[in-house]
């Protein structure tokens, strides 16, 4: 390799390396100047004053406040829904499970999570016809439904991070339990488990932003355009990354396209605080290992 | 307390099977529901090219060349950002960069899919129209840049990790040696993890060929054939999305549980695809006596 292409190359590097920053950056900037001044209370809660918006004695209708409960409501119930299959299903996994088992139990917990989540969101869907031919009425597309969907879609990333931070647990940390007379039980969830909680949140925390962003599963599973407020988990809800879809595409004017934005840069934050959650968690426990 | 010890082994076991045959049960039911499709003889007619629910045609094929056309070509854009992206991490630039460079890849993995179309459509697409192609700038092309972007990510952080197990005696011989850090990446770090970096684009590729909402907002969802890159075309992900909004009508509707396990077919192929070069890798690193660099976080 001569050192004219190799110049060549490191210029190559150096330009296309740096886009997906630029990108970033661009899409930032873009977001801030377009829908900057759509951000307020009033973009949350419309023309409805806030306390009485909060304890629901007047309803919002051209604020974000019901997509966003939604969204909130949503993500809690999945979460609720994934975390303890999620969080067993590591630990068998990682403690428990022969090695053939573990790699039968591996390849389909990652064909889950390389599932697009559309299918997944169609999945949910079939449930509700095949409920619909033999106990006609009762559950149609509804929150709990998008959530069991959700669950599904978020319980191999918890089994993974759940059995990867096991399994990285030094051997010496492993076997003090035990010498000490610990049952395997008590080593798991006295020692093991707290060794590695940081990482076992940051997962969660990134599961979470898995859920909040999914628009695929929720647009099959019951999101619509304007449901109100969320009275019950079996009915139809608002959420925020399905709202910033449907005012892409059906968007009446400026004011309502100004709202999208708002709602843009509400779900782009809400990511962003999720991953630097996570991100100060993850050094938190380096720093900690350091010690 | 034995029992307890017990009952909390199977308890996990429970779950652990019980989620991963969820899928298998997922299978079964989108076969129960595309069934009267398979059955009435029109199997073979879905892989023909025609989509028209009026004169009973339900080819699906039109969908199928647009999903492999918007991911190849995502691939084809996001191949040399990744790469270059990944090589300066590790490589080129000064330590101060790097942190922040990764720190900024992994944040752009967790930015919402449909953040990115909402703003590509304002911004990207207005730019297509006016200067790269005719019509309304909804097209595959466009959609396949942005899904480049969506998937960068997922390949750098794979490139990135590929290049860290090189190991670490080999970096000393090839940096005693004098090398400049592109022989180094040429010589070195690609032909020893090239198995990793396969994953990355594997990986990357069933990102790109999984996503909706990018295709649904950015691709113009038309059924014919696409005959250039610079038309509107339709991915599978998008037709499910459509079809279940615009109608529930018999035929039409059971054609999207045969896209969504075509889908899933491909998603059960990429990841065997995964394992056999895992295995082929793993193959590889066994020899060495200490495959992991010491210094690294």
């Amino acid at each position: 390799m001569n050192r004219i292409m190799e110049r060549g190359l490191v210029l190559f590097c150096w330009i296309f390396g740096l886009l997906p920053l630029l990108i970033l950056l661009t899409v930032i900037v873009y977001l801030l100047i377009r829908g900057g001044n759509a951000l307020g209370l009033e973009l949350i809660f419309g023309k409805v004053p806030v306390l009485d918006a909060l304890f629901g004695h007047r309803q919002v209708f051209d604020g974000l406040l019901p997509a966003l409960t939604g969204t909130g409501l949503l993500v809690i119930l999945s979460l609720v829904l994934a975390i303890i299959p999620g969080i067993c299903g590591g630990i068998y996994l990682a403690e428990y499970s022969s090695p053939g088992e573990g790699r039968m139990l591996g390849l389909l917990f990652d064909i889950i999570a390389g599932l697009p989540s559309i299918v997944i969101g169609l999945a949910g869907f079939a449930l509700t016809i095949i409920l619909h031919r033999h106990y006609p009425g009762r559950l149609g597309p509804c929150l709990l439904l998008s959530a069991m969907a959700l669950a599904f879609l978020i319980v191999p990333y918890l089994v993974r991070t759940t059995e990867a931070s096991l399994r990285s647990i030094p051997l010496d940390l492993r076997l003090t339990g035990p010498a000490l007379g610990a049952s395997k039980l008590q080593n798991i969830v006295f020692v093991l488990l707290p060794a590695r909680m940081n990482d076992l949140i940051g997962g969660i925390i990134l599961a979470i932003g898995r859920a909040a962003e999914d628009t695929a599963v929720i647009m099959l599973t019951g999101a619509v355009a304007s449901a109100g407020m969320v009275r019950s988990v079996l009915e139809q809800y608002e959420a925020l990354p399905f709202y910033i879809y449907y005012i892409s595409s059906q968007y009446s004017d400026a004011a309502e396209l100004q709202s999208g934005f708002g709602a843009a840069i509400l779900l782009f934050a809400l990511c962003g605080l999720l991953f630097l959650l996570a991100i100060l968690l993850e050094h938190g426990f380096s720093r900690r290992l350091k010690r | 307390m034995i029992n307890a010890v017990k009952s909390f082994e199977h308890f996990c076991r429970a779950m652990a099977m019980g989620s991963g045959l969820l899928l298998i049960a997922i299978l079964f039911m989108m076969a129960f529901l595309g069934w009267p499709l398979i059955e009435s003889g029109r199997f073979i007619a879905l892989f023909s090219t025609e989509w028209n629910p009026q004169g009973k045609s339900y080819g699906i094929l039109p969908m199928v060349m647009g999903s492999l056309r918007i991911t190849l070509l995502a691939l084809f854009f996001s191949l040399p950002m990744s790469i270059s992206a990944a090589c300066l991490t590790e490589l080129l630039a000064p330590r101060s960069l790097r942190r922040l460079l990764l720190i900024a890849i992994r944040f752009m993995a967790g930015i919402p899919t449909v953040v990115y179309g909402f703003v590509a459509i304002f911004l990207l697409v207005p730019l297509m129209r006016e200067y790269f192609i005719q019509g309304s700038g909804f097209s595959i092309i466009t959609a396949s840049l942005v899904l480049a972007v969506l998937i960068a990510p997922t390949m750098i952080i794979f490139f990135v990790n590929g290049m860290q197990s090189v190991p670490r005696p080999y970096c000393a011989a090839v940096d005693s040696l004098g090398a400049r850090p592109m022989q180094k990446f040429v010589y070195l770090l690609l032909p020893q993890a090239y198995p990793t970096f396969l994953v990355g684009i594997v990986l990357g590729l069933g990102r790109a060929m999984g996503d909706t909402l990018i295709s649904l907002m950015l691709a113009g969802n038309s059924v014919a054939m696409p005959e250039s890159i610079a038309e509107s075309g339709r991915t599978l992900t998008a037709h499910i999305a459509l079809v279940i909004a615009a109608d529930f009508s018999s035929m039409e509707f059971t054609t999207i549980f045969v896209c969504g396990l075509t889908l899933t077919l491909f998603a059960i192929c990429l990841i065997l695809s995964i394992r056999l070069l895992d295995h082929f890798g793993s193959g590889r690193v066994i020899q060495v006596e200490n495959p992991r660099r010491p210094g690294h976080e």
